[in-house]
């Protein structure tokens, strides 16, 4: 299992990113994804307070697999995912309050996060530390990529700017729906529609004769 | 939208109607309504009705040619989508935040669900339901009738560029010497300073400057030339219109003072063109007499609430949207009694069909296919 | 993902092995909580002050530095030590000589969506509230959210009368939350069309606010002059 090829460690990495992507492909993790997507700030604050929570937890649960044996194992993931929870929760409150407040009950909720328990069982233990981390850090990126597409479009549309920056100048009409819930569920599924078309166009072009080998 | 296998049992009544048909005829009905529109307001409002029809074929056309959606564009049914929606928007609306509705309108309301026939929701309301969640204020700035330079000139607010905020209405008309007051449409009026319209005002829509639609007297007119044709069930509106009335008349018999008399309550706002026009929707109406009551009739009591006891002046949008999220219970439990089976006999859990029960609708989940009688491929003589 | 996962042969680990097994997680996550405390305890800490802070200084601009305390049947105290039930919090804010700049209160009544928390800054001079800011709100963004931009709206509480009547037991005057354009008398506040409910829960949050804390602050507002050392 070590020896990895490395092939075969940056397919694991792009697996989260494009093909297994938990926002657009799984649509996993929605609760916060819908929740906190309001700007591109909090949606990207919340990837990486993820990211940081799927990563390490998945490193831990790696290298911890050998030990734990298989009736306890989920209490011992929830502990473990608990735990960076937690900590995360401590350094945004020391970062930016801000952020804290904006964020909410969803930075806790992390802790049901199905992305980061999904990754735990499904993958971390079964994997040596790296590959278990590498694959973590692309999944953390895909749901960061799709969390900020969300934040980005709610942001331009609901507020007129993009990491606070205007962009239409002081005259803009914001669109209040796309700061409200409803504007996540709407850009969701834009998001969504041109996600499978994209796929759907990609599959065909390998179906095409000549395009892919074989069926 | 032109079927042309249908399985049914005889007997048979080839009838001339059409989809196109009728959705022309509801188009021709709506002209005058439309024109009326442009005398009350003039250039704007004309502007946005262009400007909102045109949005809804665009879109209608874009998802037809993606063939996502069935349908097509000459069966008229966007076209009424467009001239519904621009009605039930603020003359001075934007023109670019009228487009957006007619987007939305097409694109969340219809071509989501699979275009004509198989929308759940009536498309304008869906529109209208957007715009006026993405902008609140805009979407709650009218301005008086019957200005007098109407035709030359635009209400300053439509002419705003797309994605920013609209002129100041308010300034404009007091630099017209008409006070703030003449811009509040009567439900806001009534809502948050207490004035009630007189109703035959209403009614008419010409007594000065209001910020009224067009009249609700040339809608019940259009409307039951609509109805007369057989275009349009006339149980629906008379449902909703009766149950608001009603449901108003008890409030105010109540507690009179509090509320305003239920004429006011008929002829204010949008009611008597949604129960027409909107509640009427083919497609998001049920089919069943009794049902259409029954949906007409909660349709009516949920404006009135809503306009009472909600923070929003006007209910009817959001009425007729629950209505039609409801339309399949109802229908489900107004099924009428088959002929033959009285009530006194109680019909089979799966037999409620007067037909025979391999020739019901294939959607229903129970039902068989019929036998097929022919081999789909002959057997080639050799 | 969807390789079937073979069936193990059930084996039973012994109840000693999971305890430990557990324990032994447990210790390690509960040393990397307890590190990451103490090691964001301070900036977080620093973090809120700043936050509370910056809001008082913004509805008293003459402030420099600020004190909590807290309204007790009993008279006022600076905060700290053991809370009394029922005692109002309130802070107390000095200019850059220490002398008294205002005091700021939080308020909270209930809006359009949610109930609206506000902090607002009273000037024990004119005996008037000089501003007010959002703690927290879910009012409609672009309507009810103009409380906070309105300048016409903001301009009633430059100078918003809440004198205390002559027994010191309450206002003199209830503040009250009047039509857009009817203000006549220092107390009124003109609430801003299309948001009165809003604008209501404003008037209504610094009155009830004001009411509890106000009579309890009078007869001590001299403790409050100059900052303690």
């Amino acid at each position: 299992m070590n020896d990895l090829s490395q092939a075969k460690t940056f397919d694991e990495f792009m697996e989260g990113i494009w093909r297994q992507n938990p926002v657009f492909v799984m649509v996993l993790g929605m609760c916060p994804v819908l929740a906190v997507s309001v700007s591109a700030v909090n949606a990207l604050s919340m990837g990486l307070a993820t990211m940081f929570v799927l990563v390490c937890s998945c490193g831990l649960v790696s290298l911890l697999r050998k030990l734990v044996p298989k009736e306890v194992r989920i209490a011992t993931y929830i502990v473990i995912i608990a735990t960076f929870v937690t900590v995360v929760d401590y350094v945004i409150q020391a970062v930016s309050l801000e952020i804290y407040d904006a964020l909410g009950a969803f930075i806790q909720l992390i802790v049901v996060n199905c992305i980061i328990l999904g990754r735990a069982e499904a993958h971390a233990s079964k994997h040596p530390p790296i590959a278990a981390m590498v694959n973590a850090l692309g999944m953390s990126i895909g749901f960061v990529i799709g969390l900020f597409a969300l934040g980005a479009v709610r942001e331009v549309l609901g507020a007129g700017t993009l990491f606070g920056v205007s962009l239409f100048g002081p005259n803009f009409q914001p669109w209040v729906v796309m700061v409200l819930p409803p504007g996540g569920f709407i850009v969701l599924g834009a998001w969504l529609l041109l996600f499978s078309a994209l796929k759907r166009r990609q599959e065909a072009r390998l179906a095409a004769p000549g395009g892919g080998h074989g069926a | 939208m032109k079927a042309s296998v249908e399985i049914r049992s005889a007997p048979h009544i080839k009838g001339p109607r059409s989809v196109e048909q009728i959705m022309a005829n509801v188009v021709y009905s709506l002209l005058p309504i439309c024109a009326f529109f442009v005398y009350q307001y003039g250039l704007s409002a004309a502007a946005s009705i262009l400007v909102v029809t045109a949005a809804c074929l665009l879109t209608e056309r874009a998802f037809v040619r993606t063939g996502t959606q069935a349908g097509s564009l000459s069966d008229f049914s966007a076209t009424i989508t467009g001239l519904l929606l621009a009605l039930t928007l603020p003359p001075g609306f934007p023109l670019w935040m009228g487009a957006v509705a007619g987007i939305s309108a097409i694109a969340l309301g219809k071509a989501l669900f699979g275009g004509i026939g198989f929308n759940v929701f009536n498309p304008a309301l869906v529109g209208r339901a957007f715009v006026q969640a993405a902008f609140p204020a805009a979407i709650a700035t009218y301005t008086p009738s019957f200005l007098p330079g109407r035709f030359t000139e635009f209400i300053p607010s439509s002419l705003a560029w797309p994605l920013m905020a609209p002129a100041d209405t308010a300034a404009w008309l007091k630099a017209m010497q008409y006070d703030a007051m003449a811009s509040a449409s009567p439900l806001a009026r009534w809502k948050f300073e207490g004035f009630v319209t007189p109703a035959w005002d209403l009614v008419t829509s010409l007594a000065g400057h209001m910020a009224v639609g067009p009249s609700p007297l040339l809608i019940v007119l259009c409307g039951a030339y609509l109805a007369l044709r057989r275009f349009m069930d006339w149980r629906i509106p008379v449902a909703v219109l009766g149950s608001a009335g009603l449901s108003a008349l008890i409030i105010y018999a109540a507690f009179g003072t509090k509320y305003p008399d239920p004429f006011f309550m008929l002829f204010s706002g949008g009611l008597v063109l949604g129960a027409v026009y909107m509640a009427t929707d083919m497609a998001t109406s049920p089919v069943t007499p009794r049902g259409m009551w029954l949906y007409g009739g909660l349709i009516g009591v949920l404006t009135v609430m809503i306009r009472y006891y909600s923070g929003l002046p006007e209910g009817v949008m959001y009425a007729i949207l629950i209505g039609n999220a409801a339309t399949p219970l109802i229908e489900r439990v107004t099924q009428p009694t088959p002929f033959g089976k009285g009530a006194s006999i109680h019909a089979r859990k799966s037999a409620s069909y007067t037909m025979h029960p391999d020739y019901i609708s294939r959607e229903e989940a129970s039902a068989k296919t019929p036998k097929k009688r022919f081999l789909k491929n002959k057997p080639k003589k050799t | 993902m969807s390789t079937p996962i073979a069936p193990t042969p059930p084996q039973a680990t012994p109840a000693t092995s999971l305890v430990k097994t557990l324990g032994l997680v447990s210790t390690v996550c509960g040393l990397i909580i307890v590190g990451a405390y103490q090691g964001t305890y301070d900036a977080a800490a620093a973090n809120r002050r700043l936050a509370l802070e910056r809001t008082v200084f913004k509805v008293i601009p003459a402030a420099k530095s600020m004190a909590e305390w807290q309204a007790t049947p009993q008279g006022i105290r600076p905060a700290g030590g053991e809370t009394v039930p029922g005692a109002l919090k309130f802070y107390v804010a000095y200019d850059a000589e220490g002398v008294l700049a205002g005091i700021a209160a939080e308020g909270a009544a209930k809006g359009y969506a949610d109930t609206v928390r506000i902090l607002y800054g009273y000037s024990p001079v004119c005996q008037c509230i000089t501003g007010f800011g959002l703690v927290a709100s879910k009012e409609t963004p672009g309507i009810g959210d103009k409380i906070v931009t309105d300048k016409a709206f903001l301009a009633n509480f430059e100078a918003l009368d809440v004198k205390l009547n002559a027994e010191l037991s309450a206002l003199a005057n209830e503040v009250k939350v009047v039509k857009q354009g009817t203000k006549t008398k220092a107390w009124e506040i003109d609430a801003i069309a299309g948001a009165t409910v809003t604008s209501r829960a404003v008037g209504k949050a610094i009155n009830d606010s004001a009411q509890l804390l106000l009579p309890k602050l009078a007869p001590d507002i001299g403790k409050l002059q100059k900052r303690e050392p």
